[in-house]
């Protein structure tokens, strides 16, 4: 078959303090027309560099190193033509468009979304500005979004984050390109949001042809929406092959080794997570050899004589490793003989660790130079739940449910406007904060940015031991020296790098120092605000298994937020499921996911991508985004984007009622039933 | 107990090897040590005037007045016939003392009232940033002016009254960083941790939030000492024999022409105190941010 664009053996290099840095070390690939494929990798690996190199996007102090790039069979290699020459720019955005990840800095805000892609098309196609402008509404529609013709003068500001991708994914397809490069492109939405943008890409890509190369670090989305897969780790590419034979039979170590780590949501409750020892490379100093050979647990020696080339091991499917087929299967059988941790088992205790009714929080909004105030966001309202001692209880949802703002309001950061907080038996909702100190040591929280929870200028030893003496915990200073040492002992840190500061820790490092600074004071309750989601995919399961290592050791209860539902599958032991403020649903963790009540988590369910292609699932499609917490509808929070919507649904607001033992619905669908 | 001492000593050894570390770090760059021989020179001829002057600062010799540098006279004679490089070196006492001692007082102000106005917020704020605000629609010079009308001049009022009137700056310099960094996540985990309002601003806030009050500081010297050298030409800084830098680029300048070493040395020196202390300066503010240090 014609390939539409092949690139051989690219290379990129970064020049930083006089070292020569290879981001890319010799990369080839192939897209074929109308086909979709997907390059994963975690940060580093190089996948957006590689993009970035085939259309000489990589400014100083980084060049384009070598490699051949071409296009629709063509003789011209495009490395060859100057980086900002006539030619070049007609493959930008002409023949390959490019959406990148934020869409909040993408879009030009001084100029109106419909002029900038009215540009784009005037550039390329050399349409008059009429008929451009004509091709520009046709576009926003094709994108769906609604009302195009009067949106064609709006600002990007105007638009959600969803609608702003959308905007993008217009501008970049504007030109009629053959290829559209998604960087991480729905990386930054929501998931339902997310859902529907991949598959509108999907749609267009049918009917208009266009290839799609998708760059992501998220295996669920490559799974669903790819044909062929791309691995990429440290600059070099690992395994390529079709999507079902990648996620049903995969070769390479790193792959099976990434398969193993991760919580997938078709994955039955007690998978064991094995996660992959060590950190990925710094691309500053990467080994002469197999770049994950410190790493593999299938390396032998011969693995260090130099780095393996891409083989092809059957039709379609090849890896860059060294070791025979055989091999592989004898070790991963070794593999698996070896003496697997058990989950760690729990006691729940039937008491109660926390006990909240009612809960209420509003935000004034002020306007004006007086500061008047002109409305409330109803961030979180009517929160009742309770959380035995012992258990792990996941709060998910999607951005501006209010989950934050619920974890806020119980460590008392907030002062809730209504409603008890009631934590092993004292209400602590109205105490004030110099009553609340004596609390602070008992409940403690790990956050979700690694990188900005750490003091830059603390010694990792003084942020861990900081409550031990804000509380006197220990009685000298010998006993205080012995308990940091122990507490960095316990989340696997060596205590030699007491000393360091948290920009010499990588970022799943500085998220075990956070553990052990909520774990110093020895807390009953810990709330886990999204403390994996920042992490790299092959670090996310080192920090689950710790997590619920510790639990068992300590008898810990956690509230663990998380928006990723394969993460809360794996972890909780009850869900809650938030929407615009409000619990939507609340039951015990297998049965929410066997059986699924509301229809806002039927939705949700359907719309996570899954990293296993085989799994068969019904894609139940949601109208609109998730709205502003300051337009909530009335009556019910979901009864705009409902499909099952009543009018009942938009005067009365449904309540939380237990519909069997242990599962709770707020929704009049499950109350109708019970009346007849 | 073998081993208690043992951890005792490694904990009083860290903190040397921090110290050490940091002494390191501040004089990686050959710039910093080169900076901080400079400052330190201008202390040690302030201090050792006495010694290093060969002449009176303060006598004068009509016959001599004006002399072009000479074997006796270094860098000549002034208007009144005093020797100008003894009235540089006895001049570096009053220039350094007001400089220093002006904007440590606007630094330390400033830095306590801007980080309440931002930390405090509400009333605390609005009462604060408009004082600041009322203070920096007078211009410097007729401030300082009218308050030495009030409280009399002499070195030291001369001190507080320059460094009151830079005191908006920092102020608005601090609140703007404290709110940046009042919200991060690492000062609500220290709340969290149970800190009270205090410990979080000396422990988490303050060391977070000097870097850009350093860099201000070293510039600001060098814009007290032109001040101050205004106040002097209007009669209105140090009293008349006294030298000092300014009062000599004010005294100088009609004879810019004809005897131009006497009104550029002194300014000369002001620039090259100037620039030693940022050098200095930029050197301490990397130095005490690990994320500027580099590998060590």
């Amino acid at each position: 078959m014609d390939k539409l664009l092949e690139v051989r053996n690219i290379k990129a290099q970064f020049v930083t303090d006089g070292n020569v840095v290879n981001a890319v070390d010799g990369v080839s690939f192939y897209l074929n027309p109308g086909e979709i494929i997907g390059v994963v990798g975690e940060s580093g690996s190089g996948k957006s560099v590689t993009m970035m190199s085939l259309l000489q996007l990589i400014s100083s102090p980084g060049r384009v190193a070598g490699g051949e790039v071409y296009l629709e069979n063509g003789k011209d290699n495009l490395l060859s033509y100057p980086p900002n020459g006539e030619k070049m720019r007609e493959v930008r955005g002409g023949k390959i468009g490019m959406i990148f990840q934020e869409p909040m800095t993408s879009l030009n805000p001084v100029l109106t979304v419909g002029y900038q892609i009215q540009e784009t098309i005037m550039l390329h196609l050399g349409l008059d500005k009429e008929a451009a402008r004509a091709k520009a509404v046709e576009m926003l529609k094709l994108v769906n979004i609604p009302d195009a013709e009067s949106r064609f003068g709006y600002y990007a500001q105007q638009f959600s984050g969803g609608m702003r991708q959308r905007i993008m994914i217009a501008m970049a397809l504007a030109a009629e390109p053959e290829i559209l490069i998604a960087d991480e492109a729905t990386t930054a939405l929501d998931v339902t949001t997310q859902a529907q943008l991949l598959e509108m890409m999907q749609d267009i890509a049918k009917k208009t042809g266009t290839s799609i190369i998708i760059v992501t670090h998220n295996l669920g989305i490559v799974a669903q929406y790819a044909e062929r897969i791309y691995v990429m780790y440290s600059g070099h590419i690992m395994e390529h092959a079709g999507t079902k034979a990648l996620f049903r039979r995969p070769e390479h170590p790193y792959t099976r080794g990434l398969l193993k780590a991760i919580p997938r949501l078709s994955d039955p409750k007690g998978k064991v997570l094995v996660p992959i020892d060590g950190l990925p490379p710094n691309p500053a100093n990467r080994p002469p050899y197999c770049p994950f050979y410190p790493r593999c647990e299938y390396r032998k020696e011969r693995c260090k004589e130099g780095i393996p080339p891409l083989r092809m091991t059957e039709e379609g499917h090849s890896i860059a490793c060294f070791l025979s087929g055989e091999e592989l299967e004898q070790r991963e059988e070794e593999l698996s003989h070896k003496l697997q941790k058990e989950t760690a088992k729990k006691t729940i205790k039937p008491e109660l660790c926390l006990d909240i009714r009612k809960v209420r929080k509003y935000f004034p909004v002020y306007k004006g130079l007086i500061r008047k105030k002109i409305g409330e966001v109803k961030a979180i309202e009517d929160i009742t739940f309770q959380v035995r001692k012992g258990e792990t209880l996941g709060i998910v949802g999607e951005s501006g449910c209010g989950k934050t703002t619920l974890a806020r309001c119980l460590m008392r950061v907030y002062r809730p406007d209504e409603g008890e907080v009631i934590f092993e038996g004292t209400d602590i909702a109205r105490m004030k904060d110099s009553e609340l100190i004596s609390f602070r040591p008992k409940m403690q929280m790990i956050f979700q940015d690694p990188f900005s929870s750490l003091d830059p200028r603390q010694t990792a030893g003084s942020i861990v031991g900081e409550s031990l003496k804000i509380h006197h915990l220990t009685k000298s200073q010998e006993e205080y020296e012995a308990k940091v040492d122990e507490l960095f002992r316990l989340v696997g840190l060596s205590p030699e790098l007491r000393e360091r500061v948290p920009h010499e820790f990588s970022g799943g490092q500085r998220q075990r120092l956070g553990i052990a600074r909520a774990l110093a004071s020895n807390p009953s309750l810990i709330v886990c605000d999204e403390p994996i989601s920042a992490l790299d995919v092959s670090i996310q399961a080192q920090i689950i298994n710790l997590l619920e290592e510790l639990q068992s050791r300590l008898g810990l209860t956690y509230l663990f937020i998380a928006h990723d539902l394969a993460v809360v599958k794996h972890i909780s032991d009850r869900i809650m499921v938030m929407y615009l403020g409000r619990i939507v649903e609340f039951s015990d963790c297998l049965d929410l996911y066997e059986e699924p009540l509301h229809p806002y988590t039927k939705a949700l369910l359907s719309a996570v991508p899954d990293a296993n292609p085989d799994a068969g699932r019904e894609r139940i499609p949601l109208k609109g985004e998730v709205p502003s917490i300051l337009k909530r509808p009335a009556g019910c929070p979901f009864s705009d984007r409902c499909n099952l919507t009543e009018d009942r649904c938009r005067k009365e607001t449904p309540q939380l009622k237990e519909v069997k033992p242990g599962h709770r619905v707020a929704c009049f669908l499950y109350e109708q039933q019970e009346d007849a | 107990m073998e081993t208690i001492l043992e951890k005792a000593r490694t904990a009083k050894e860290r903190k040397q090897e921090s110290r050490r570390k940091f002494v390191k770090a501040l004089f990686r760059r050959k710039v910093v040590l080169f900076g901080a021989i400079g400052v330190l020179a201008f202390i040690l001829i302030a201090v050792l005037a006495p010694l290093l002057a060969p002449y009176d600062p303060n006598k004068t010799d009509f016959f001599a007045a004006l002399q072009s540098p000479s074997g006796a006279h270094l860098l000549g004679t002034d208007d009144l016939g005093r020797d100008v490089l003894s009235r540089i070196i006895y001049g570096s006492r009053v220039s350094l003392a007001v400089g220093v001692l002006a904007v440590a007082i606007a630094c330390v102000a400033g830095t306590f009232l801007g980080m309440c106005a931002a930390y405090l917020g509400g009333w605390a704020d609005a009462v604060i940033m408009r004082s600041c605000e009322a203070l920096m629609s007078i211009p410097n010079t007729v401030l300082a002016m009218a308050l030495i009308a009030v409280f009399g001049g002499g070195l030291r009022n001369l001190a507080i009254i320059l460094g009151l009137s830079t005191v908006p700056g920092y102020v608005r310099m601090m609140r703007a960083e404290v709110l940046k960094i009042k919200g991060s996540d690492f000062v609500m985990a220290g709340k969290l941790q149970g800190s009270k309002n205090l410990r979080l601003m000396y422990k988490h806030i303050l060391p977070n939030s000097l870097s850009p009050i350093i860099v201000m500081m070293t510039q600001q010297v060098g814009q007290t000492i032109l001040v101050e050298a205004g106040l002097s030409f209007l009669g209105v800084g140090v009293s008349v024999p006294t030298a000092s830098w300014g009062s000599m680029v004010s005294d100088g300048k009609a004879y810019l022409l004809t005897n131009p070493v006497f009104a550029i040395t002194p300014g000369i020196c002001v620039a090259i105190l100037v620039i030693c202390l940022n050098m200095f300066g930029d050197g301490i503010r990397d130095a005490l941010d690990p994320r500027l240090r580099g590998d060590i």
